[in-house]
């Protein structure tokens, strides 16, 4: 079953220079399909249309389903219906997603109390089940904590946690773990890549960065200057490119890590 | 041989902090020996920089330059260090002032240095500009007309262009896409070839260390755990530390 459809989207800004070209694709439930492309190249703004969040100014074409609901051009009353429910995000940067002057408890706990009605107590419990499913240790510490007080690893846990606390059928993850250190990274990936197995999450995961998103999906779309370059399985796009842009990324980034192959000259 | 930057048992304590960022820290950068200080966030990386670039003054220990104390009330030594050490930022979005011209950023310190004036300026900049790839008619224009890239060029330009004998850089690369790291990496290896610079460059990429730096030393909340050949840091880590980082880098599937 087709979870997400696009289907010829394309984004303009407000001077009239398309940023999203005619692009097409789709996501199954419980799929999980990688967006990469470098900066500018639309992978961001794709996201952002699909849940009718694109910045004042510019407008979206083409239709883009989610769940059977139409998103291009939906109202502000429609889209709420759909943001959580059917697909939450989290973000790049956890300081930025997250409310600076509310605690992260209140915060964990609105998602929580809109789709479930718990209230006090129970709301509470909730809360801490939801922190101790993204392995924070000391919820209690953590839900009375404001963001800054806590460490970037952390703030995107918590983001994750709210994400999931919707219990949505499509996590968008865009560039959740650029803004962390690599042995944090690490274990996010595999944290995501666990909690999504086990819900049979469908995961839209936007990233420049080709082995990270090696680790999380099966499938790849890579973007350049707003249009569809290529798609295919992610082994596939690794090992045979198929596209010249394609081959420039896969070298880039094997060229740098070739140089870690290093062994000691005895 | 002298060292050219040499840090002794350096350790620096911010105002009113409990504890020092950075402590016991002794590390030297030889003449043509590129040295990498890698670490995770917090680990004191920058604090280091700082102290190399005469920026930062050590609570404790000692910054040497040309085997003599870093004094920063020394106008005459301060002259020749930084005419000798010069250094390139993470962000080339805020580090190049958008309001000048990129002819004005670049010969800034040539200018300041005394070593040129407005007039004189002109043929060293334009050398500098074609050294890192980028077109003579790019004195013209201000800096938000280029990419990120390219605005990383036009600092490393403005770096090179008093002939420095070392470059500090501070992740040099990590705000860059993956295709554009590699040119800027090859760049920078091939200024280190041609020109005899000496890198000391901070970085959390490990791939990027690996192909620049001969030397590497590796931080822990503001302790060297590990340093040496990065050859041998990198190849065969010693610390669990550093074996914890080389194993959380994703790789590409083969």
């Amino acid at each position: 079953m087709t979870l997400l459809d696009v289907r010829g989207l394309t984004v303009r800004a407000p001077d009239g220079r398309t940023l999203v070209d005619d692009l097409s694709f789709a996501v199954a439930g419980g799929e999980r399909l990688g967006l990469i492309g470098e900066s500018g190249s639309g992978k961001s703004l794709t996201t952002l249309a699909v849940l009718g969040l694109l910045p004042g100014g510019m407008t979206s074409s083409g239709s883009v389903e989610l769940a059977g609901t139409q998103t291009v051009g939906a109202g502000e009353k429609r889209l709420t219906a759909v943001r959580g429910r059917d697909a939450a995000v989290v973000f790049q940067e956890p300081l930025t997603a997250l409310d600076p002057l509310m605690r992260l408890g209140r915060q964990i706990a609105e998602p929580i109390a809109r789709r479930t009605g718990l209230k006090g107590k129970q709301l509470r419990g909730a809360v801490r089940d939801a922190l101790e499913q993204v392995r924070l240790p000391e919820p209690d510490r953590i839900a009375r904590a404001f963001a800054h007080e806590i460490s970037g690893g952390q703030r995107q846990r918590v983001a994750l946690a709210m994400a999931l606390a919707c219990e949505p059928k499509l996590l968008i993850a865009d560039e959740p773990t650029t803004a962390l250190d690599v042995s944090v990274q690490a274990e996010m990936l595999e944290l995501i890549d666990g909690l999504v197995r086990e819900r049979e999450m469908a995961v839209l995961f936007v990233s420049h960065d080709l082995a990270v998103v090696a680790r999380v999906t099966d499938r790849v779309l890579v973007m350049k200057d707003g249009r569809a370059v290529e798609q295919g399985a992610v082994h596939d796009i690794v090992r045979a490119p198929r596209e010249e842009y394609t081959r420039a990324l896969v070298a880039s980034a094997r060229k740098l890590e070739s140089a870690l192959d290093l062994r000691s000259p005895r | 041989m002298t060292p050219v930057l040499e840090l002794k048992d350096a350790a620096v304590r911010y105002r009113g902090a409990a504890a020092d960022v950075v402590r016991d820290v002794s590390l030297a950068v030889e003449a043509g020996e590129s040295l990498a200080l890698v670490g995770e966030s917090g680990a004191g990386k920058t604090t280091l920089l700082r102290l190399l670039l005469g920026l930062a003054r050590p609570t404790a220990g000692t910054v040497r330059f040309d085997g003599a104390d870093l004094k920063p009330r020394d106008r005459e030594q301060m002259r020749r260090f930084r005419r000798s050490v010069q250094c390139v930022f993470q962000d080339p979005y805020s580090s190049l002032d958008p309001s000048r011209k990129v002819g004005a950023i670049v010969a800034e310190p040539l200018r300041s240095l005394g070593l040129a004036t407005r007039a004189t300026a002109a043929p060293e900049v334009a050398a500098a500009l074609e050294r890192v790839g980028l077109q003579a008619d790019a004195v013209d224009r201000y800096p938000h007309e280029f990419s990120g890239g390219q605005r990383q060029r036009i600092a490393i330009a403005r770096a090179t262009v008093c002939d420095p004998r070392v470059l500090l850089a501070d992740e040099p690369v990590s705000a860059l896409d993956v295709t554009t790291r590699v040119k800027v990496v090859d760049l920078l290896a091939e200024l280190k070839e041609e020109r005899g610079l000496t890198m000391v460059m901070v970085s959390h990429d490990l791939s990027v260390v690996a192909s620049l730096c001969e030397r590497t030393a590796v931080l822990e909340r503001g302790r060297v755990v590990e340093q040496g050949a990065t050859s041998q840091v990198l190849g065969e880590p010693a610390h669990p530390y550093t074996r914890r980082l080389i194993e959380s880098v994703p790789r590409l599937p083969i």
